[in-house]
């Protein structure tokens, strides 16, 4: 039986390397892009790969995505890789959304909102026509400069217009610890911090996909945007050395609060359950699909049977991160030659024994003729 | 839930509110107005200025559950002066060169004899960069504003 060599190659893996930087500088009569210049231009891919490669640094994003050429996943891989050789310096307290610098902030529900509805900057309401004036260089427009700022504080819609208690509140509660998934394995039944953090990292096309299915059949789901809001919030920390909290840093991250129509149970009212999403950056389509994924993933706390992909924990938390995912998928262009030479000497003798049986067959049915 | 940012009053919050304005400003801003009152300082490290990631927490539905969101890179570095002060400086991002500014500013902020100074000519200014950005940021904002207005159907008009 031949053994197959699985070594070698080491001059063409060398040289493929080579070629991938050729080809990732592209013409050289082509100025190179910059860091910034994808950090400033490319932003919201930046923010993707910041969200999905759960680290909040502008410049290392653009870093992955100039080194992988724009691909979103490969970027998440290059941070998430990246991440494991620096030290967790502190856990900070937890953001107050409420408190966020806002930049954009629309309700579907209320229309008359304390602060009001503002659209920042939203491509909801262009034409989606290509503008060609992009392809010339030239000077955009400037934004329009209100005389007076937004309120200083501008209220979270559901908090301050449900006195009635018609949205279910979140309330908080006791935590012994919070789930980590950078520190421990995925394992089911899960909470819904765990859910949470893993929804935040998760691949943006998956929770699309899944959040989609749920209103359309594969889980009852009639959803609202309770809220949308965009800005910067403060991050702080209490280092050991100082003992006090210190907002060391601002990062601008969108929320999404939706409501979905709920019946009611024996202990609950008929009410608006919740769905939460939360991301770094500018990234509404994912904290959207983030929200309405976590409202699918509550079904057992709202006693709604688990019917569809959507609302299986299992399913969505163990195939929703691209990393994984596509770490093991691509895995299979790596060479397999052994394996497969295994499945051939199996696949050869289930073939003989095919065979053999059918000339048996036919043997044991010529005496009859 | 105040939307403003941190102002000190006491020691403690004193220190955290410049020690925050150092750490969340641009590098480039804290060598602009930093650098000069530095130039001679002589001071060893207690911890050399390193890059790290914290782990940024959220809640569900912003009130509720903790939850991990995902982790941001902070640097860190701590220096003590021949005199005994020690500083601390925090640098959101990898900045190396900001924390090492911003622990020798933490040390000589905490000089009273330094103290007026350094908050005028240095945390002052960044506290107004970046109360300016969020300002123009905010006025931006506040045009895209809706306001609605009733339509009125024109049969109801005779």
């Amino acid at each position: 039986m031949a053994y197959v060599a699985v070594k070698g190659g080491e001059q063409a893996i060398r040289n493929s390397h080579r070629l991938i930087a050729e080809t990732r500088r592209g013409s050289p009569d082509v100025n190179e892009l910059g860091l910034d210049q994808i950090s400033e231009q490319l932003d919201l891919a930046v923010d993707r790969v910041m969200t999905e490669g759960s680290i909040y640094d502008r410049e290392l994003a653009a870093l992955a995505l100039k080194q992988a050429r724009g691909d979103t996943v490969e970027a998440v891989f290059l941070l998430r890789a990246y991440r494991t050789t620096l030290p967790r310096i502190a856990t900070s307290e937890a953001v107050d959304t409420a408190a966020m610098a806002v930049r954009r902030r629309v309700s579907a529900i209320f229309k008359d909102i304390p602060g009001g509805q503002v659209l920042g900057p939203t491509y909801d309401y262009t034409h989606r026509l290509l503008d060609f004036a992009l392809a010339a260089e030239g000077d955009p427009e400037t934004a329009v400069l209100a005389d007076e700022p937004l309120d200083q504080v501008v209220p979270r819609v559901i908090d301050v217009l449900d006195g009635e208690g018609i949205i279910e509140p979140e309330i908080p509660v006791p935590q012994d610890d919070v789930f980590d998934l950078t520190r421990e394995p995925m394992s089911f039944p899960a909470g819904r911090d765990q859910r949470l953090q893993s929804l935040a990292r998760a691949d943006e096309g998956m929770l699309l996909g899944l959040a989609y299915s749920t209103m359309r059949g594969y889980g009852n789901a009639h959803p609202f945007v309770g809220e949308m809001r965009l800005g910067e919030i403060l991050v702080e920390i209490v280092p050991e050395e100082l003992g006090f909290p210190v907002a060391v840093a601002e990062v601008t991250v969108t929320e999404c609060q939706m409501v979905n129509q709920f019946q009611g149970s024996e202990t609950v009212p008929p009410q608006f359950s919740r769905g939460y999403g939360l991301a770094f950056g500018h990234c509404e389509r994912k904290a959207m699909s983030m929200a309405l994924v976590d409202r699918a993933l509550r079904a057992p706390e709202f006693g709604e049977s688990v019917r569809y992909p959507a609302q299986d924990e299992e399913f969505v938390l163990s195939h929703a991160d691209n990393v994984e995912a596509s770490g093991f998928v691509s895995h299979l262009k790596l060479p397999h030659y052994v394996d497969f030479q295994a499945e051939i000497q199996l696949v050869r003798q289930l073939r003989a024994e095919r065979d053999a049986a059918r000339t048996s067959t036919s043997e044991n049915k010529e005496p009859a003729q | 839930m105040e939307n403003a940012l941190p102002q000190g009053t006491g020691a403690d919050t004193a220190r955290a509110d410049w020690i925050g304005i150092l750490s969340r400003a641009r590098a480039d801003d804290v060598e602009n107005l930093a650098a000069a009152h530095l130039a001679d300082v002589d001071f060893e490290w207690l911890r050399a200025p390193h890059v790290g990631l914290v782990m940024v927490r959220g809640r569900a539905g912003g009130t509720g559950a903790q939850f991990n969101l995902g982790e941001m890179t902070v640097t860190r570095c701590s220096v003590r002066l021949p005199d005994g002060a020690v500083g601390h400086g925090y640098a959101s991002g990898r900045s190396r060169r900001q924390a090492e500014l911003a622990a020798l500013l933490d040390a000589r902020l905490q000089q009273h004899e330094l103290q007026a100074t350094l908050l005028e000519q240095v945390i002052e200014p960044l506290r107004k960069v970046e109360s300016d950005r969020r300002l123009l940021a905010s006025r931006k904002a506040a045009a895209t504003k809706v306001e609605f207005f009733t339509m009125v159907r024109g049969d109801n008009l005779s």
